[in-house]
């Protein structure tokens, strides 16, 4: 089937299978932020922002993106780097395998939640593993993102 | 593995229902789950173009369109102030938000998974579920039918002002619960289900069960335990059979004074 999406602005027309997978496809199409963990929907390495809400692109068919716009890392560098600068401040990093989907995941929280608090932080990106860094230092640099961004509600512990 | 040979993206119910009558043709809701099976799709049945993604409110029910995403229940404001939050915490659980932003109501209410935190949920109120072919049936009777080739369209909740708690326990964050217990409260009504024993969730009602006014903790305790021994457990590697016994007990007795509050 022939489909129509837009992926980080550009416009793509292509011929894809019934059963071809949204990860797939971004890498095809040369946005290799986009990382294969799982594939059971359960780690958030793959996640990417549809019509501006994340999905997972492991279990998402190309043909639900038809007609969509498609956002991966590759087209959020900018503020993935302002951010990525507080993970690098806390040692927040390790292997940064799953940086990509928590990078992006946490892009997106930021517009959606109004002054969260950790337990909220931490329930908003519970969909999102990092089996190196035991979360705490990736607590720490969003705490101080969102500080100063001057949208959250919590004191830096 | 999975494969689909055509993605067909229906422009009726009706063109939807007939294709679904073939064995190797398969409604597509959230994929989540049919992604994790193995199977031969010669025709996914693709109902994104039919406005099933929407929450109606009308002044007498909630309308659920079942391509709704889990993320949508979550966040409708009417439905949980209806339900009192019920429903948000129990689909707050399931995985994480990526996740509920792609499983649909239509593909969890039709699976009628038996680690279901969402059919636990829904049974205790009064929930409906509209078929293409089969109209509107209680979600209960729903529930316990045979899988056919119908069409799950809506989901409806009537408001009736019951006053609703849910809870679920699991052994880690992500994983599925290994009890999960609503229980709801009209009148002098009271509703229990109790889902992931690990068989599918299934209704109780009890009448007049509990003093009017202040019932004591050992009435509680009493109705909970009666409650608890109406329904059957089983032992898998998340829990056993004795263990989800005594939970459910635990949690229906805290489902009941939840309900109970403000209620003096
Ligand atoms: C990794 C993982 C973890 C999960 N954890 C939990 C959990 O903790 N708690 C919980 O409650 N649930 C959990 N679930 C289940 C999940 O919430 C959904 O219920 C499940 O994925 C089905 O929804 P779906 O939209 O993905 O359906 P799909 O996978 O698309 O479809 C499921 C079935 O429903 C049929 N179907 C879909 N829509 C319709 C329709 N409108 N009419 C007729 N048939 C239809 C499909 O043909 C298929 O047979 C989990 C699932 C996965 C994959
Ligand atoms: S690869 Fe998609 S959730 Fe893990
Ligand atoms: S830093 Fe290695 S998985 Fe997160």
């Amino acid at each position: 089937m022939i489909i129509k999406l837009w992926v980080n602005d550009k416009k793509i027309t292509d011929e894809i299978d019934g059963d071809a997978i949204l990860l797939d496809f971004l890498r095809d199409h040369g946005c290799y932020s986009v990382k294969r963990g799982c594939e059971t929907s359960n780690c958030g390495l793959c996640t990417v922002l549809m019509d501006s809400k994340l999905v997972l692109s492991c279990s998402t068919l190309v043909a639900r993106a038809d007609g969509k716009h498609v956002i991966t890392l590759e087209g959020l560098q900018e503020e993935a780097k302002e951010f990525g600068g507080f993970l690098a401040d806390q040692g927040a990093e390790q292997c940064g395998f799953c940086s990509p989907g928590l990078v992006i995941s946490v892009l997106t929280m930021v517009k959606e939640l109004k002054n969260p608090s950790d337990r909220e932080i931490s329930e908003y990106l519970s969909g999102n593993l990092c089996r190196c860094s035991g979360y705490m230092g990736q607590l720490r640099a969003i705490k101080r993102y969102l500080n100063q961004k001057g949208a959250q509600k919590n004191e830096i512990s | 593995m999975i494969t689909i040979n055509n993605f067909v993206k229906v422009k009726t119910l009706a063109e939807a229902y007939q294709l679904n009558q073939k064995r190797t043709n398969v409604v597509i809701g959230g994929f989540m789950w049919l992604k994790m099976g193995n199977r031969k799709i010669q025709n996914a049945i693709d109902l994104s173009g039919l406005g099933l993604n929407k929450i109606e409110e009308t002044d007498d029910e909630f309308r659920i369109g079942s391509m709704c995403t889990l993320r949508d229940l979550e966040l409708h404001e009417g439905l949980n102030n209806e339900c009192q939050g019920a429903l948000k915490e129990a689909v707050y659980h399931i995985v994480g938000v990526q996740f509920r932003n792609g499983a649909t109501v239509g593909g969890s209410i039709y699976g009628r998974y038996g680690f279901s935190d969402v059919l636990t949920c829904l049974m205790v109120l009064d929930c409906y579920v509209e078929l293409f072919k089969g109209g509107i049936i209680s979600l209960k009777e729903f529930a316990k039918k045979k899988y056919d080739n119908d069409i799950l369209v809506r989901i409806l909740i009537k408001k009736d002002s019951r006053k609703v708690s849910y809870q679920s326990q699991r052994n880690a964050k992500m994983d599925f619960p290994l009890i999960a217990v609503a229980v709801a409260k009209k009148k002098n009504n009271i509703f229990v289900a109790v889902g992931a024993r690990p068989m599918k969730a299934k209704l109780i009602q009890k009448s007049g069960c509990l003093s009017e006014q202040n019932p004591s903790q050992e009435e509680i305790a009493e109705f909970a335990d009666w409650a608890k021994g109406q329904f059957s457990y089983g032992s898998n590697m998340r829990a056993s059979k004795e263990y989800r016994e005594y939970l459910a007990y635990v949690y229906i007795k805290r489902g009941v004074k939840e309900v109970l509050k403000d209620d003096h």
